[in-house]
């Protein structure tokens, strides 16, 4: 919303300065989003006179000036033809920034004279095109300045645009007056009344209106007014259009323009020869099309509020005229239409046409219905001056809205909800002031306040007004006495562990958009409807992603095409596996691609492999207190190498999560430079302990000395360790405390399809030391149990 | 006697190594050793003489004894000495390399505004992403066709064939959060909600998603005034600065009333934010009293209850004290910009050690 000071002053009867009412609108909540001042750019130039003007002696187009300012007689070179003896100018001083030459002035020497200055045309202060002599001005004394000399005499040029943020509850700040009215509550100065004037009509409105469709439109009135004569506007009306952005174009568009503006009421002129039959007030069947005055043509919706004449559709209701009816230079007969839409309608109908109107914008907010029968008049009336022409009466159909109600101002509730003490008595003066009407402790709001729909709001006038800016902050005590209680749940716990766990492990995390394309979306078992946008801002975010990695996958790849080769990526946060709220589950995700490090000297570099991945989710999973007793097993998804990964599971339906090697198919798509490794951990699946305590179990510390032995077995190469070491450590579960591999090889003198494997097997008495031949004994039971489970033998 | 002194500590003294130092031991202190048989010859001595030679044997004996374990070490430590020299290592090639992991700024700010608001007993709530339009909208005070819905630039999830459910929505705001969190538990009530939320918006400034914080605090007389102070902690401890000032300037969000955009004072030198102090006011969030229609909707009576909500832009006030110019970069994962803005794992905000480091 833009209006100019000047403007504004129309409403409002004030001494305030222009940075008092920016900072009033401002703190009433009619933000201030930017200023123009044009005083501002002027404010260094002053008047002065010419006493006497001389040929330069050098020079046949330029003349040496003595002039007249407020530091004494200054002489000045001038080449405009006017410069002359006795009239006053404008003078910019050597210091001061010349806007139209881009020039800031300093005393120089034209043909070797001294000039101390310049005396300004109307271009060279961005003030017009004039560029034809020097500014002559007809009044004004020395060393008054320029600025305010404008004020005085020809305001427009120096009027202030201001432009304000209009909160969705405030369409009455969408007319000047309704600012003025804030202004004039919060005690700035005196809102001037609206003259209320009658213009009776000469002769029977000869156009009949019918609405068909009365629950999209409250009251249409019209009028049609003969004998007009439809030139430009006149200055001051333009000026103050284009002050504000507005093209003008004819008078009578420019009075409905000025009306939107000035109270907020949108206006619509027809030209009446080309709707003499009639209008109808419907709703669109759909499909029917109109030229609209932006001169594009829009397919109607079905529903949409419309105007026909003769059948045809000839105007959107609330939103923006037809061009065939539009007025012209020829309109000598016009129809003035001023109606109240239903608001929700226009917004419908705006927003599937997507158009953006002035008179939209106001009508789905809300115009002040009460005002739509004067509004024919004070338009008439301007209508009238500009244009000349003769009004006939008004035809009125249907009825303005009743929009009545009132609640109780309860003024202790300021102080209750607010914490402001403000009196009874000046509460009550906010309200009447902003016109609301009181009537013992019932209040009703005015007319043009459609959002004022309970007690709360009535409090938020008073403390509006009244400026939250004077709130103190009070302290708020806590909620229970003494040391604050933990307020973390175990599952934001586990993920702030998580997190950081795997930052320790040296992973970078990342947070990437929970959308995604629909092929990366389908690589990971998503991309169907149910996790489809129907507006996604790109179709690179078309789809909610079914996991984190392919997006740290797409991360890496732009991170590759840096230049970085070497990464671990990481990140914690919802995939999403539906599209239905809570179809989200919690996933904590990371990558490895490359090498452990740089090349060094110690020869510590290697590329990753799926066993720094198995690590790394285990260290994870083990920090989150994640059972330690799991099982791996095949079977996973396949964007995971089908041979090499493994799910981590807790019996064969409860997975922890997965790690493994990509599909070499995944990271050629995501355009990634394999090979890369990963984990994907459910961070839900883990369960929590069921412990309440926080004591530990008793340490128990044997003194005994565990013995330590190691056994290599020849089994196939398809035997997994985990098996073997199973079978090893149930041979005794007594005495055998760990079971650890440590060597595997393959092929060589083993032959084809075999492999052999190394484990160490520590064994911890409990009563007494185990004497050799016990040691001798459970070996045995161990190549027993290891050749029944995988069919090895002891490597010879 | 002296001769005998003089000559092995003179011998032991000069003695080259382990070697040569056994061949001393013996020659005098060994069984047949020259000390040795003097000692022999005491038997053979009278009483009195034996009363002077005995004691002066012994400590002969000792002292050279002495001599020998002394020279031995010094041998000892020499040869280390000698043999450490030669095990000396160019101390300036790099350590084994290990990667440094980080920390994102959103999770370390979250961890940071959850322990300023844990202090004040506020606890941490969490809802859907994908929101239906009640919880996003309706019951925010925000019906259909309403201006501030259109507002919101939202994503609405597709809708298949035959479903007529309203679409369901990517959540615009954490404030459906506060509807959840009162259904849930009811008042009194302190919560915060962190969390991603989704505008329908790219350009220099906005990126389609983003992180938001919400608060909500409801119990039988909260005031604005205590919101003020709230959001005055707040702000103070996470900027880290003895004071700060705000300013709470009217406005509309269709869940709050009184609506208010907080300012914070401040000052922007060289690019650089200061808190506190100068002449500048930037909006940094938005707050107000939780709208009875909002109570309502959270199944809590607004005539016996009232409170506080506000609304915080976690990447922003990241963007504020960390000095990161590019909200775009949050989410690019560049690699170069997350070890740069990034935090070590074990900087865990708290408040007794400070946020920040």
């Amino acid at each position: 919303m833009k209006f100019t000071l000047s403007w504004l002053k129309d409403h409002l009867e004030t001494e305030a300065s222009l940075d008092e009412i920016l900072y009033a609108l401002t703190d009433l909540g009619l933000e201030v989003e930017g200023v123009e001042n044009p005083a501002e750019a002027l404010s260094t130039f002053t008047l002065a006179k010419v006493k006497s003007a001389t040929q330069h002696p050098d020079a046949d187009r330029l003349r040496v000036c003595v002039v007249d300012t407020d530091e004494g007689e200054k002489q000045i070179v001038c080449g405009a033809p006017n410069a002359r003896e006795g009239i006053t100018v404008v003078l910019a001083k050597p210091g001061d920034y010349v806007p139209g030459i881009d020039v800031t002035l300093s005393v120089g020497k034209i043909r070797g004279v001294e000039s101390h200055g310049m005396m300004a045309s109307m271009r060279e202060l961005e003030l017009g095109d004039d560029h034809d002599g020097i500014i002559e001005l007809p009044s004004g004394t020395v060393g008054q300045k320029f600025a305010d000399w404008l004020a005085e005499n020809d305001p427009a040029k120096v009027d202030p645009v201001i432009e304000i943020a209009i909160t969705p509850n405030r369409p009455d700040a969408l007319g000047v007056h309704g600012v003025a009215r804030d202004l004039a509550a919060r005690g700035l100065g005196t809102l001037k009344p609206l003259k209320a004037e009658q213009v009776p009509g000469s002769f029977a409105n000869p156009i009949p209106v019918t609405i068909a469709d009365a629950d999209g439109c409250h009251v249409f009135a019209g009028r049609l007014i003969k004998g007009v004569k439809n030139g430009p506007s006149p200055a001051w009306l333009q000026d103050r259009l284009r002050a504000i952005g507005l093209r003008p174009i004819s008078a009578l568009v420019d009075v409905t323009n000025f009306f939107t503006y000035d109270r907020n009421r949108p206006l619509h002129v027809f030209d009446a020869a080309k709707v003499e039959s009639g209008l109808t007030v419907h709703r669109a069947k759909g499909g029917e099309e109109l030229v609209a005055l932006d001169d594009k043509t829009y397919a109607l919706p079905e529903g949409a509020m419309v105007i026909s004449a003769d059948g045809k559709v000839e105007s959107i209701a609330g939103i923006m005229g037809g061009l065939e009816t539009g007025v012209t230079g020829d309109t000598t007969d016009v129809y003035l239409e001023a109606a109240v839409w239903n608001t929700l309608d226009i917004a419908a109908a705006g927003r599937a046409l997507k158009i953006n109107s002035d008179a939209r914008y106001r009508n789905e907010r809300g115009i002040d219905p009460a005002y739509n029968a004067q509004a024919i008049e004070d338009a008439t009336r301007m209508i009238l001056d500009l244009c000349g022409g003769e009004a006939s009466e008004v035809i009125t159909a249907g009825a303005a809205p009743v929009v009545d109600r009132a609640y109780k101002l309860d003024t202790d509730r300021v102080q209750s909800l607010v914490g402001m003490e403000i009196p009874a008595a000046e509460q009550r003066a906010t309200l009447t002031a902003l016109g609301f009407t009181l009537d013992g402790d019932m209040v009703t709001p005015p007319s043009w306040r459609p959002d004022v729909l309970g007690e709360a709001d009535l409090v938020e006038e008073v403390a509006r007004i009244a400026s939250l800016t004077k709130l103190e902050g009070k302290p708020m005590a806590r909620a229970q006495v003494g040391v604050p209680r933990p307020i973390l749940t175990p599952m934001q716990k586990r993920e702030g562990i998580a997190r950081r766990t795997i930052a320790a492990l040296g992973y970078n995390e990342c947070v990437t958009y929970s959308f995604i394309d629909q092929a990366a979306a389908a690589l990971f078992d998503g991309g169907d409807d149910a996790t489809m946008l129907e507006n996604p801002i790109s179709s690179e975010m078309s789809h909610m992603r079914p996991s984190l990695l392919p997006g740290l996958l797409q991360a890496a790849a732009r991170n590759q095409a840096r230049g970085f080769m070497d990464l671990a990526l990481f990140e914690v946060g919802p995939a999403f596996h539906g599209g239905e709220p809570g179809e989200q589950h919690l996933q904590a995700s990371g990558i490895l691609i490359g090498h452990t490090g740089p090349k060094d000297v110690h020869g510590a570099r290697r590329a990753v492999d799926v066993y720094d991945a198995k690590a790394d989710a285990e260290a994870a999973l083990a920090a989150i207190g994640a059972p330690a007793k799991v099982q791996i097993l095949r079977g996973a998804e396949g964007w995971w190498h089908p041979g090499r990964h493994g799910r981590i599971c807790l019996g064969p339906k409860k997975v922890l999560g997965v790690f493994g090697e990509l599909h070499p198919k995944v990271l050629a798509a995501l355009d990634v430079k394999g090979p890369a490794v990963g984990f994907t951990l459910l961070l839900e699946e883990p369960p929590f302990p069921k412990k309440k305590s926080a004591t530990r179990p008793a340490l128990e510390l044997r003194d005994l000395q565990a013995v330590e032995r190691d056994f290599a077995f020849v089994v196939d190469a398809d035997v997994e360790a985990l098996t073997l070491v199973n079978a090893a450590a149930g041979a005794d579960k007594a005495l055998v405390e760990d079971v650890r591999v440590f060597d595997e090889f393959i092929g060589g003198s083993l032959g084809e399809g075999k492999k052999s494997l190394a484990i160490t097997v520590r064994l911890q008495p409990t009563d007494k030391t185990l004497t050799e031949e016990q040691i001798e004994a459970v070996g045995a039971k161990i190549v027993d149990k290891v050749a029944k489970a995988t069919g090895g033998t002891l490597r010879g | 006697m002296d001769d005998l002194k003089s000559k092995y500590l003179g011998l032991i003294a000069d003695a080259g190594d382990e070697a040569a130092l056994e061949d001393l031991r013996v020659q005098a202190v060994g069984k047949k050793g020259e000390v040795s048989l003097k000692m022999r010859e005491l038997g053979k001595m009278s009483p009195e003489e034996r009363q002077v030679m005995g004691p002066k044997l012994n400590a002969l004996k000792d002292e050279i004894n002495s001599a020998l374990s002394a020279k031995k070490s010094a041998l000892a430590d020499a040869a280390l000495d000698e043999r450490l020299r030669g095990e000396w290592l160019d101390v300036t090639l790099p350590g084994r390399p290990a990667r440094q992991g980080t920390i994102h700024p959103v999770s370390q700010v979250t961890e940071e505004v959850t322990a300023i608001f844990a202090d004040m007993g506020f606890a941490v709530a969490e809802g859907p992403q994908i929101e239906d339009d009640w919880h996003n909208f309706d019951a925010l005070n925000i019906p259909p066709e309403h201006p501030a819905r259109q507002e919101h630039d939202t994503f609405f999830m597709h809708r298949a064939d035959g479903d007529n459910r309203p679409p369901h929505v990517l959540r615009t705001h954490t404030s459906p959060v506060q509807i959840r969190a009162l259904q849930a538990q009811g008042a009194p009530i302190r919560v915060i909600a962190p969390g991603r939320v989704y505008r329908c918006d790219y350009d220099q400034t906005h990126t389609p998603m983003f992180h938001q914080v919400e608060g909500l605090a409801i119990d039988r007389d909260i005031s604005m005034a205590n919101l003020k102070w709230v959001l005055e902690e707040f702000c103070r401890a996470y900027f880290e600065v003895d004071k700060v000032e705000l300013r709470f300037r009217a406005s509309h969000f269709p869940f709050t009333e009184p609506s208010a955009e907080v300012d914070l004072r401040c000052s922007w030198q060289d690019g650089t934010l200061k808190v506190g102090e100068g002449d500048d006011w930037m909006e940094i969030l938005g707050s107000g009293m939780v709208h009875p229609k909002v109570l309502a909707a959270g199944g809590i009576d607004p005539d016996q209850w009232q409170g506080f909500a506000f609304g915080l832009g976690i990447d922003r006030i990241a963007m504020l004290k960390y000095g990161i110019p590019d909200l775009r970069a949050f989410f690019d994962s560049d690699l170069r910009w997350l070890r740069h803005y990034g935090f070590a794992s074990l900087d865990q905000p708290t408040l007794r050690g400070g946020l920040s480091r």
